[in-house]
């Protein structure tokens, strides 16, 4: 028996969990370039669009009755996409690191690091899309805070479906290594179109739309429209929604623990790099 | 009857066709240090690998500190500690940050009062506020050996601990851990091309061919029985497939 024995703090798997959460702030506070990079492409996109609808408004009775519609799908759309590049990307930061031999063999479990990667996403979309939701309120008179407590649930919905997403992404490269990185950068764009995040399921194809509500996120987008034009708070899209969105987290996590499983079987885990 | 600490039993790793790891079975007892001994591809690592639960074996059984492996590795892991030169802290963060995260990873109570303790003893307090990155191959050494230590591990797994490193630091390396050994009766496995090193920090050696475990004993021991001065010697017998009796003539 060591004669050194250290004294053990209680709290397990919150404790490692809170470790993984604080390794990441600690990169996060050691550098803005980092903090400016999440917030750039959100504040972009919300600028971008806030002008196309001061543009629209002079142009489409549409978008007058719908105010500001297409500012609070950008900003939704991107409660998504941050959502799963913040799983994907604290990921990465591991493997860029060099940093999982370390990790995994320490106490920490795959599902307590599945579920750091979870709270990092929350963090990195709350730093990414906070600023442009604020800015938009004084540069195109749109608050999405005017939502009131739906946006609650859209943003739980729309991050539920990117951890989701980030969660099989994940298994990607920690099955495949850093060949796969484009992935993780590129694959959730494939959702755009099919979720109807600036125009209504109906614009698309009749054989598309099957397709489009099988995913959790157009009934989101549906659901805004539906406050947005209608003033009417669809609670049967959310819980649709909500329903999907347990089925593909619940999927998604199973993947992500096999995909380890096999690294570790493979060797994956002392090799994470191309 | 001397507590085995590590048993291996018949452990085999297979990368497809490739045979890593064949049939490997040793124990190492409680409180000595051994050394796994082979050349490059002989196994070392991967069985290091194994041990720690990073890769799961084909077949075999592998029990530490009385917890089986395969089935319960969770209980085992706060117990012991591991450091390879080849395996890195994240560089961006800074050395305390770092420590501090993994303090609290094995659980322990006082994370940062720990980590100070450990600079001092492993003299590198100076280097707690820089970045990890900025480290020298010798800083970073002291602090992979401290991430080692944060949790006072009973059973140290090391990977090749003095790799690249000046004669002068790799002396300091071996001198902590001997230190180490005395003070806490932990039980050390360490792979290692260096012979010097083995021969001085180890009561016991594993020797490796091809995945294959080849011959087992004191330092001391290998060297009469292969009729050698030295172990490199027997580690040159051993690769160039030359047998006990040819190695005696």
């Amino acid at each position: 028996m060591s004669a050194l024995r250290v004294e053990t703090a209680a709290g397990g798997a919150p404790r490692r969990i809170g470790a993984i959460l604080l390794r990441h702030v600690y990169l996060l506070r050691s550098s803005w370039i980092r903090v400016f990079d999440l917030m750039y492409w959100p504040l972009l996109q919300m600028i971008v669009w806030g002008f196309m609808t001061v543009f629209l408004a002079n142009h489409s009775s549409w978008v007058v009755r719908a105010g500001g519609v297409l500012i609070g799908a950008v900003l939704l759309w991107d409660v998504l996409v941050r959502g799963q590049f913040g799983m994907t990307w604290s990921l990465l930061e591991e493997m860029w690191s060099r940093n999982f031999a370390n990790l995994f063999v320490t106490p920490l479990r795959p599902g307590e690091f599945a579920l750091a990667l979870m709270g990092l996403s929350m963090l990195r979309t709350i730093v990414s899309i906070g600023p442009a939701a604020l800015l938009a309120i004084p540069m195109f008179a749109y608050s999405i805070f005017e939502i009131g407590l739906p946006l609650v649930a859209f943003y739980a919905l729309l991050t539920m479906l990117g951890w989701a997403a980030g969660l099989v992404l994940c298994a990607m490269l920690i099955r495949f290594g850093l060949s796969a990185e484009s992935f993780a950068w590129a694959s959730i764009f494939v959702l755009a179109p099919i979720s109807g995040v600036y125009y209504p399921v109906d614009t698309l194809p009749v054989w598309l739309r099957p397709v489009a509500w099988s995913l959790p996120s157009t009934y989101v987008f549906e659901g805004m429209r539906a406050i947005a034009i209608d003033h009417v708070v669809r609670t049967d899209l959310m819980v649709r929604s909500l329903a999907l969105n347990c089925v593909y987290l619940a999927a998604a996590f199973a993947v992500f623990l096999y995909a380890f499983r096999r690294a570790r079987e493979r060797g994956r885990l002392l090799q994470t790099g191309e | 009857m001397i507590e085995a600490v590590i048993k291996v039993q018949g452990l085999t790793k297979r990368f497809g066709d490739i045979v890593a790891v064949d049939r490997l079975t040793f124990d190492v007892a409680r409180g000595v240090t051994t050394g796994l001994l082979g050349g490059n591809g002989a196994g070392k690592t991967t069985t290091i690998s194994m041990l720690l639960g990073l890769l799961v074996p084909t077949a075999g059984a592998i029990t530490l500190l009385g917890e089986d492996m395969l089935r319960h590795r969770y209980r085992a892991l706060p117990r012991l500690n591991f450091s390879s030169p080849y395996v890195d802290l994240p560089n961006r963060l800074k050395v305390e940050e770092n420590l501090v995260v993994y303090a609290h990873l094995y659980g322990v109570r006082g994370a940062r009062a720990r980590v100070h303790r450990l600079a001092e003893e492993l003299d590198f307090v100076g280097l707690l506020g820089r970045p990890t990155g900025e480290l020298s191959s010798g800083q970073k050494t002291r602090v992979a050996l401290a991430k080692a230590m944060l949790n006072a591990p009973e059973l140290l797994l090391l990977d090749e601990p003095t790799a690249s490193l000046d004669p002068d630091t790799a002396d300091w390396v071996r001198s902590y851990l001997e230190d180490y050994q005395r003070r806490t009766g932990a039980t050390i496995l360490l792979a290692s091309h260096n012979m010097a090193e083995v021969e001085r920090l180890c009561g016991d050696v594993v020797m490796m061919k091809a995945g294959r475990k080849v011959d087992q004993g004191a330092p001391g021991a290998l060297i009469a029985r292969y009729g050698r001065d030295t172990l490199e010697q027997v580690f040159l017998d051993i690769a160039r497939n030359r047998t006990l009796a040819e190695a005696a003539q």
